[in-house]
């Protein structure tokens, strides 16, 4: 059971309650700020029962039960393992090794660890800290090379942050938005026109940039919610058909000149933006964010503020919980589905306009790659939560630099396409908490996990 | 989940109520000023028979504008009626229909007016080999969430079955060794679904999503470690197609239903055997109480969650097979992501389709058609750019899911993880 009715119409002591039990409990690292279905972690009594306790206590408590945070990790763990699996079982190496098993055991056993060590600490290496620049650093070396993973991993996480926030609040508004690639290239398509084909001074045009953007997916989005709220049209549906229009739109107007595409050329390819429109970074060189990445996190706090602070936030919240329960309590659903749906098309804009504006300068055919995907994705993992999110979206993009780094490294033995497979099982070990706790012997307990993130076709 | 119930049926307004008939009335102007407008002057030619059949039928010539009319007046005809008069449910589905019709006549009509003819038994042939993946993975929907478990893995189910296929029928040199692992391999996603969904009782859109990402991660990840270093995982045979004796010497009907691979047949004897056996027997009964009140069913001894368990692998079967055909049963050889959104437009397709495998079949075919128009049409009529008839089938839809279908009732537990109380 997902949720009871009874939780519906009164979603404010649970969340207050949860709000109250986070200082009580560090070890709740997940931010515990949940929507009103999850109720199960602000039981009633409980947070005045761990606040007498022990700090000490209070973390063997959720270790042995399992709090989210300790799932997650656990999660990540055990994705790895599994992960492992797949590096050893494809490398040929370690298969021939294990075909003369009997006769050398120990080599088979080193050969598939060297195998997944090495991987995984390429891994590693390439996106949070590569130990040899740091002892170079001792020898004279650059001090800025330590931070040049990190730099990139938040380079890489900053489109996944924000189309993470897309989905993550349209799932705690109830809706299921897979249309965030859709509306990423609506987003890329203003921003670029903006970007080259008006001129104007540096600081203004960044701005006018990123607010087209949000504007370019908003429009998407809003019409989702539109056909939603007015003729019941499922969501899930014409968001997918909606990211393959887009799709079909983007190739159109690459494809010609008097549309997006550069002058003098055959490929889906726009023309660069103008430096003006430039995003830029702090600090640097490697010790740099992005301004990109900045503006991810500053979105990131502004979800969350609407989420828990507001009057709007409450609303899509408890849409989310129950559309009936709301309807019955006054509030315009139908407002709510359509005005959701506006941020997250929104959100998706602005991670188009953090890669154009940023990192890639030039729109082409294949610039939207996985971010619609991955942001479903970040967004389960962040368990539909701002901060969550931002975390999530930090994992996913050290590990897409690190996959991009370890299929350098090993010469394409093994290819970055394993962190796409890392990252559906880590999901998948989060989304399944049960499963989780069978396999590591932890006691169970209510309320932890995704049940209250998506929901059927008519939630 | 009385919440659920009470969403479905939020009053419907006015405004709800006579959204088809309006849709109907635009479609009929859009045949009138639009298509019937700028048609060129001349006409549309229909080829009825293939350039090597035996028996050769006259190419049917009309004139393209004023058929364009004449179209989009039933349309209008039909939007007028259903605004008046009060129709029956058969009569408002057989409203659609013929307003779909209408509207597609009309728009090959306006394409085709002065261009060389078109050859209807290629496009039907066409609309089959698009619908195929579409059918089977809309036929393995309705399995899952008639038993109330959502499956969004429909995508990853037909990609694993065209991986599998692909490699086991290129190692072992045998297309039915690969056309049953393709099976299982989506059998296998199957397996999984059911496992976390019944017994973990994971979400299962969030479940059906991942699934998808991994299939995706796993098949990109094999084809660079195995297919793309070893050629010979990877040699691209395909089925041949099988002429039905007698049949297939039909005019029309032979070559567009009679003459194609196995894959064609097995997706008839699916359909025949998915839509009998939901409705029209004691299994399907059972699976219907256990999709719309599983605790009813569970009372009067209905085992739920084998019922579920059964019906969601025998889902993921049934998409292997598409899965398969997507490789070994068309284009032969494997390329990462072959399956390309066929999942989710045939999640689209069982939504329209309304959970019945003859609704699923219906809008299947429809995008199928659509997807084969965009492939022909700007050969014939240059003026339209590939992309934008790329669209076509994706527009057809969000205006049929918006315009003419609107809010659908799924199963009631759909969605659901039971649990004993």
């Amino acid at each position: 059971m997902t949720e009871t009715p009874a939780t519906g119409p009164d979603p404010a002591p649970a969340s207050t309650g949860s709000a109250a039990a986070q200082p009580a409990g560090p070890a709740e690292a997940g931010p515990a700020g949940a929507g009103p279905a999850e109720a199960g972690s602000a039981e009633p009594g409980k947070p005045a029962g761990s606040r007498a306790r022990l700090t000490g206590a209070v973390i063997i408590q959720a270790v042995t039960q399992g709090s989210s945070a300790v799932i997650t990790i656990l999660a990540i763990f055990l994705a790895l393992v599994v992960g492992g699996f797949l590096i050893v079982f494809s490398d040929p190496v370690v298969t021939k090794a294990w075909s003369t098993f009997f006769s050398y055991p120990v080599y088979a056993l080193s050969q598939t660890w060297d195998s997944v060590s090495f991987a995984y600490s390429q891994m590693f290496e390439g996106a949070i800290l590569n130990p040899s620049t740091v002892s170079a650093a001792f020898h004279g070396g650059s001090i800025a090379a330590i931070f040049y993973p990190l730099s990139s991993t938040c380079a890489q996480a900053t489109p996944l942050i924000l189309t993470g926030l897309s989905v993550a609040i349209a799932f705690r508004a109830g809706l299921f938005n897979i249309g965030a690639a859709g509306q990423w290239v609506g987003g890329a398509v203003v921003a670029t026109w903006l970007g080259f084909g008006v001129s104007l001074p540096p600081g203004i045009h960044v701005i006018v940039c990123l607010i087209g953007a949000f504007v370019g997916g908003a429009v998407i989005g809003w019409f989702v919610g539109l056909l939603k709220a007015r003729t019941g049209a499922h969501e899930v549906i014409v968001t997918i058909m909606l990211n393959y229009v887009m799709y079909d739109l983007l190739s159109y107007l690459l494809s010609h000149p008097t549309m997006l595409q550069q002058p003098h050329q055959t490929n889906e390819i726009a023309p660069f933006i103008a430096n003006s429109a430039n995003l830029g970074h702090v600090g640097g060189p490697p010790p740099q964010v992005g301004i990109g990445f900045l503006i991810a996190v500053a979105a990131a706090l502004a979800v969350a503020w609407l989420l828990s602070r507001t009057t709007t936030g409450f609303q899509f919240r408890t849409v989310g919980a129950s559309p009936s329960a709301a309807r019955t309590a006054g509030i315009n659903v139908e407002r709510s589905w359509i005005l959701v749906m506006l941020l997250a098309g929104g959100l998706a804009g602005l991670s188009a306009a953090t890669v154009i504006q940023g990192t890639n300068t030039q729109l082409t055919f294949n610039s939207y790659g996985t971010y619609g995907p991955d942001g479903i994705t970040v967004a389960l993992l962040g368990r539909a939560k701002p901060i969550g999110v931002v975390l999530a979206g930090l994992l996913f993009g050290a590990l897409h630099v690190g996959g991009t780094y370890v299929e350098a490294a090993t010469l394409g033995q093994v290819p970055a396409d394993i962190v796409q497979v890392l990252e559906g099982l880590i999901v998948l070990f989060v989304a399944a908490p049960a499963l989780i706790r069978a396999v590591f012997r932890l006691r169970s307990t209510a309320g932890t996990g995704l049940e209250a993130v998506a929901k059927g076709w008519n939630g | 989940m009385t919440t659920l119930a009470a969403a479905i049926r939020a009053p419907l307004t006015t405004e709800r109520r006579h959204l088809a008939a309006v849709t109907f009335i635009v479609i009929g102007l859009i045949n009138i000023c639009i298509f019937g407008v700028l048609a060129h002057a001349g006409d549309a030619g229909f080829e009825l028979s293939l350039a090597k059949a035996s028996v050769k039928i006259p190419v049917i010539r009309v004139p393209a504008a004023p058929v364009c009319y004449a179209l989009g007046a039933v349309a209008l005809g039909l939007g007028v009626l259903r605004l008046t008069v009060p129709l029956r449910r058969l009569a408002k589905r057989l409203a659609i229909a013929g307003v779909l019709v209408c509207f597609l006549l009309s728009l090959l009509c306006w394409a085709d007016a002065g261009a060389i003819p078109l050859n209807v038994i290629i496009i039907s042939q066409g609309t089959f080999t698009e619908s195929i993946p579409l059918i089977l993975g809309a036929l393995a929907g309705c399995l899952c969430e008639r038993s109330g478990v959502i499956n969004i893995a429909i995508e990853g189910q037909l990609l694993f079955g065209a991986f599998t296929a692909a490699i086991v029928a290129s190692a072992f040199g045998g297309l039915w060794v690969g056309l049953v692992a393709g099976s299982l391999a989506g059998g296998l996603v199957g397996v999984l679904l059911a496992v976390f969904a019944i017994s973990f009782l994971m979400d299962q859109i969030v479940l059906g999503v991942v699934l998808n990402v991994l299939v995706l991660g796993m098949t990109d990840y094999l084809y660079d470690r195995l297919m793309s270093q070893n050629p010979n995982y990877n040699t691209g045979i395909t089925f041949g197609s099988i002429k039905i004796p007698g049949l297939s010497q039909i005019p029309i009907i032979g070559p567009i239903f009679f003459d194609s691979t196995v894959f064609l047949y097995i997706t008839y004897v699916a359909i025949i055997v998915i839509q009998v056996a939901l409705f029209r027997s004691r299994w399907g009964l059972r699976v219907r109480a256990v999709g719309e009140h599983p605790t009813a069913a569970d009372t009067v001894g209905i085992s739920v969650l084998w019922i579920r368990y059964r019906n969601v692998i025998l889902g993921g079967l049934v998409a292997g097979i598409g899965g398969a055909y997507l490789t070994i049963g068309s284009v032969g050889s494997f390329i990462p992501d072959i399956s390309s959104g066929f999942g989710y437009i045939a999640l689209a397709a069982l939504i329209f389709g309304r959970w019945t495998p003859l609704g699923a079949l219906a809008a299947a075919l429809l995008f199928g058609f659509c997807e084969e128009m965009a492939l022909v049409l700007p050969t014939v009529n240059p003026v339209l750019p590939a992309p934008i008839m790329n669209m076509a089938p994706y527009v057809a839809t969000i205006i049929a899911v918006a315009g003419l279908v609107g809010k659908v009732r799924p199963p009631k537990a759909d969605g659901q993880p039971y649990v004993k109380a």
